[in-house]
């Protein structure tokens, strides 16, 4: 049977577009600007979705983004709100949860065995025997959960946008579109956003029997339109707050980030059923749902009805439903003392029998519970909260109609760290103290009457400006409250329950009973115990009840109980929404587009990328590595060094603003040579190291490793800030290209392209000269990290490409090839080179690595050097060792991080490095082991990923024979 | 996202900085005792409140104190290192 009326004033139906779509597999009419529920309420259905704990049906609850009972899938989408979401030509709806469909859902029999589910029951029932704990597991995962994802969900694109603006007001009700109008003439920026398809907030809905409503929204959106500075955005909600008023608003099409200024937050109240047995029944909603079906979508909520009322939205809702054609039963109030206001004298005029200090005890539910037959009535005593049923009779109607109170929708003014006082005159949490920036105006700040919260509006709005810099006068609000909004505790007891306080999971007066008694009589406990307000509306409408309730159980005022954290995001956002590219930066070196058009492999270093390795025709990675790796050592081969930090510290204090900053000497250094620099932090822990070349008298040239340059800089710009030396800091890492040339054939290779002689007198190991190399200016260092025949040329980052190429032409005969990093770590550890932050951590100090000789405890003073002077006198735990495994290994393989198990079965250490170098012909790597147990060929064992143990021996370093000595 | 602002560069997004931890004065390590020392090294005051920070601004190499409220986390003021008297 339709329920839908003719065309009214304030419908958002297009009734010249009318539409079909398909329900359960059923076809229904629609119009555009009907949502799901709008239009199947108007068909007459009322069965739209089953619970999720009991299969309860269910139908209109809030019409607000609460009704998370009716939620459908449409094939792609699933848990989608049929109480807001807009009908469409063509949607295949199926309503989610079900087994069997809606009508029928075989899992009905839940809800009439329910009584030996209570809440908490599966923590206890599935423990023991633990055997049958996965059979359990496999039934409560299937059961937990609401829609199905859709594995093959389309790619969609959502954009992500950032605006700013002077003030943002959410919620485009009488109160923030007053504000906005308020503000609007001085010259600020600002947005109005609103979940609604259309703004006006209870303007829109909220008649109350008149058209006043009506014509106050008319010509609010008529001045507002005036003004360019204002924005207003609906189908737009208010996600979250983060820091300094950064506000993520959702719509369909994606997500804007606004950072605002000030923000009002007009938002309104959620609206909260008062709690009675069967209060769920299709046909049971609130007075604002109701009043929603019959503005917005020309749809009575029922034929017949029962208002079950304890504050004057409940008459308003009467008057509505009165004017709609509508039967009203009876108006059943809560309150002994009645309504106060005007209404209650017009209803009375239209024959509407009106019982104060009444409630409606139970709902009669029609056959199958799909909707309501009757109500019971009786008197109902406040002070004690119990129903007195001397008196009770039954009144037949097809639709219950309450309006018992309200809870503030303050979750983005809890998430800026407001902190909410209880108003007992309100009965409702109010801001007690706002953030800066922030405002709050209307019902959530506990004002309820129209004229007030326009007044409220305009407060706000003076308060933001003046917060803005702008002169305004002030605005006072007229804070008097006839009747309370919301009634301190409507609730109903019921021997036999089904009084619902949270519809999401099914929750009960006598849930928070049991709770109680089991001791999670704390909200925070008894969330989670009970599950209350975590599912899909997470609370909207079910917390204010379930603290009353609790306030009640320990006798204490509502204020002591406290209320839980509402999160980001206030509605479930699509996962879409959210994810994004990444966008992580990383920096090439000027030889990247060689490397690419030779096949490297890449790695990333830091913030780099870097060749790790060449492939080659026909091998595998290890055969590549191993080859790059011979040929430094039979001939020779360069890397690309240029990612190395390259700082330069000028001024007449830069050695001794490095003598400080490392651990080693460098007033003594001779201009022309380099130095070992090595980092500690101020516990003595190593953090990095690198190259210092002394350029002249005050200039200093420093590498230090990829990963760390920035850090490094970092830290010589805030030491040189506490010193106050007079030195000069420049990062040069990109203005300089790197490239390490190694290996017996490296210096007839570079001998051809400069006319600097590069034998070991004129350039001995340790030296560093400026010159000239393939016709580029360059400087040139005699290095011994991967070979102790060496050579680092550093150029004008432009100039890289021109010497790497000059190298490799005239490199060819000898057998010159490029290598990676990979290669470069096999190399080092063949070298006997430990690696910081490979072959040590976060903790490990100079003795243990055995970097003693890189120390000048001398000094007056060296970041970490009081820390090394206490570590000095306490025993040292490890050290770090160069070992070899027996020649021929080919046991299972040892992992970096295989523990070094002593004698006695403890831990002594770990492996930092192993590699198979083809040079050795064995396994060589760095481990730390028992430090009386360090001399060159003392064994020890290696614990391997199986358990069994593999003995390694102490080995001399380097591990291969030297360039010199060959 | 908080913002913070630089004494040289303005207000910034906090992506563009690095944090360098709490302001503590260093203790002469040639007088401090051994306890003192490690008291300098690893022990930090957790309780919350106005603080002096070192914050970085990583684009421009900027080093700069915040006094912050770690309670709030609301920025009193920003100024370059030394330059209190200024701010």
């Amino acid at each position: 049977m339709s329920k839908r009326l003719p065309q009214r004033a304030s419908e958002w139906l297009k009734r010249d577009k009318p539409i079909s779509f398909y329900f359960e597999g059923q076809k229904y009419q629609a119009y555009e600007g009907d949502t799901i529920s709008s239009a199947l309420w108007a068909a007459g259905e009322t069965v739209l979705g089953r619970s999720f704990k009991y299969h309860r049906p269910r139908g209109v609850l809030s019409l607000a983004n609460h009704d998370v009972n009716v939620m459908l899938a449409d094939g792609t989408d699933t848990n989608m709100r049929g109480d807001v979401l807009p009908v469409q030509d063509g949607m295949q709806l199926t309503v989610v949860n079900t087994d069997g469909g809606v009508k029928n859902d075989k899992k009905r029999f839940i809800d009439a065995i329910s009584s030996i589910l209570p809440v908490g029951f599966y923590y206890k029932a599935f423990h023991t025997p633990r055997s049958l704990f996965p059979f359990w597991e496999n039934i409560i995962r299937k059961s937990a959960g609401l829609g199905v994802v859709n594995f093959n969900y389309p790619r969609e694109l959502k954009r992500k946008l950032h605006t700013h603006c002077d003030l943002l007001i959410i919620g485009a009700g009488p109160t923030g579109l007053t504000a906005a109008l308020m503000a609007a003439p001085h010259g600020v920026n600002i947005i109005v956003v609103d979940e609604n398809a259309q703004a006006g907030g209870s303007l829109s809905y909220d008649l109350g029997g008149s058209d006043e409503s009506a014509k106050r929204l008319a010509d609010l959106l008529a001045e507002l339109a005036k003004y360019p500075n204002v924005t207003l955005r609906t189908g737009a909600y208010a996600a979250g707050y983060y820091t300094d008023h950064l506000i993520p608003i959702v719509e369909t099409t994606g997500i804007t980030k606004v950072r605002a200024k000030a923000v009002i937050v007009a938002s309104g109240a959620f609206e909260q059923p008062p709690v009675f047995r069967n209060n769920d029944l299709p046909g049971v909603m609130l007075a604002t749902a109701a009043q929603r079906l019959l503005a917005r979508y020309a749809t009575k909520p029922c034929e017949s009805a029962v208002v079950f009322a304890a504050n004057k939205q409940g008459y308003r809702a009467a008057m509505d439903l009165l004017d709609a054609g509508v039967t009203v039963k009876a108006i059943v109030d809560l309150r002994a003392e009645g309504e106060p206001c005007s209404l209650v004298d017009a209803i009375k005029s239209r024959g509407v029998a009106i019982y104060n200090g009444a409630c409606v005890y139970e709902v009669l539910p029609a056959a199958n519970k799909f909707g309501v037959k009757g109500a019971v009535i009786c008197s109902y005593d406040e002070a004690s909260a119990k129903p007195l049923l001397h008196d009770r009779f039954t009144l037949a109607c097809d639709g219950i109609i309450m309006s018992a109170g309200w809870a503030p929708a303050a979750a983005l003014l809890y998430q800026a760290g407001t902190g909410m006082r209880y108003e007992k005159s309100a009965e409702q949490f109010v801001p007690a103290k706002l953030p800066a920036g922030m405002f709050a105006a209307g019902k959530v700040n506990g004002i309820f009457d129209l004229a007030q919260r326009l007044q409220d509006g305009a407060r706000a709005a003076s308060e933001a400006l003046t917060y803005l810099g702008k002169q305004v006068p002030s605005v006072t609000v007229d804070r008097e409250y006839i009747a309370s909004p919301s009634h301190p505790y409507p609730m109903v007891e019921h021997p036999k329950g089904k009084n619902f306080v949270d519809f999401d999971e099914d929750i009960s007066i006598k849930d928070f009973v049991h709770a109680a008694q089991e001791g999670f009589d704390n909200i925070e406990l008894m969330k989670r115990f009970t599950t209350v307000g975590m599912g899909p509306s997470q609370g909207k409408h079910s917390n204010m009840n379930a603290i009353r309730i609790l306030a009640r159980i320990r006798q204490l005022p509502v204020e002591r109980i406290g209320t839980t954290t509402a999160r980001p995001f206030f509605h479930p956002t699509p996962i879409g929404h959210l994810a994004g590219r990444g966008l992580h930066p990383h920096r090439l070196t000027t030889l990247h587009g060689w490397h690419e058009a030779h096949d490297a492999e890449f790695t990333d270093v830091g913030v780099w990328k870097r060749p790790a390795w060449y492939r080659r025709a026909g091998l595998e990675k290890q055969q590549a590595i191993y080859e790059e790796a011979l040929a430094v050592r039979k001939a020779a081969g360069m890397i690309d060094v240029g990612t190395l930090g390259k700082l330069e510290v000028r001024g007449p204090d830069a050695a001794e603003f490095l003598e400080r900053f490392y651990t080693g000497s460098f007033k003594t250094q001779k201009i022309g040579r380099t130095r070992y620099a090595l980092l500690l932090d101020e516990a003595g822990v190593m953090v990095d190291d690198g190259i210092a070349c002394r350029i002249a008298e005050d200039y200093f040239y420093i590498t230090a490793s990829t990963t760390n340059a920035a850090a490094v800089y970092r830290e010589m710009q805030r030491w040189l800030q506490i010193w106050q030396l007079d030195v000069g800091l420049v990062n040069v890492t990109g203005a300089y290209g790197g490239i390490n040339l190694a290996g017996p054939a490296a210096r007839g290779i570079l001998s051809r392209l400069t006319l600097r002689p590069l034998d070991d007198a004129s350039l001995p190991f340790g030296a560093v000269c400026d010159t000239e190399i393939a016709g580029v200016p360059a400087r040139l260092i005699r290095v011994g990290f991967v070979s102790d025949l060496a050579f680092e040329m550093h150029v004008p980052a432009g100039s890289a490409q021109h010497v790497w190429n000059a190298l490799l032409e005239n490199g060819a005969a000898e057998g010159l090839r490029p290598f990676g990093t990979d290669t470069q770590r096999l190399l080092r550890l063949e070298m006997g080179n430990h690696l910081i932050g490979q072959d040590t951590d976060g903790l490990t100090q100079p003795f243990e690595a055995g970097s003693e000789g890189a120390i000048q405890f001398e000094k007056p003073f060296f970041i970490g050097q009081r820390s090394l002077q206490i570590i000095a006198r306490k025993p040292l735990n490890k050290r770090l060792v160069p070992f070899t495994l027996s020649e021929g290994y080919q046991g299972e393989t040892i992992n970096e991080c295989n523990l070094v198990i002593g004698a006695d079965g403890n831990i002594k250490g770990r492996v930092t490095s192993i590699a198979f170098s083809p040079t050795v012909g064995r396994f060589i790597g760095f481990a730390y082991v028992d430090p009386a147990n360090v001399a060159e060929g003392a064994a020890f064992n290696i614990r391997t990923d199986s358990g069994s143990l593999v003995m390694a021996r102490v080995a001399a370093t380097p591990f291969v024979q030297l360039q010199s000595e060959a | 996202m908080k913002l913070l602002t630089c004494p040289v560069n303005g207000t910034r997004p906090l992506s563009e900085f690095v944090f360098g931890g709490e302001i503590r004065n260093m203790p002469d390590p040639a007088q401090a005792s051994d306890s003192a020392w490690a008291a300098y090294v690893y022990n930090r005051t957790g309780a919350p409140g106005l603080k002096k920070e070192w914050w970085y601004h990583s684009p421009s190499g900027t080093w700069f104190v915040a006094e912050r409220n770690t309670l709030t986390d609301q920025v009193a003021r920003t100024y370059l290192y030394g330059q209190e008297d200024k701010a």
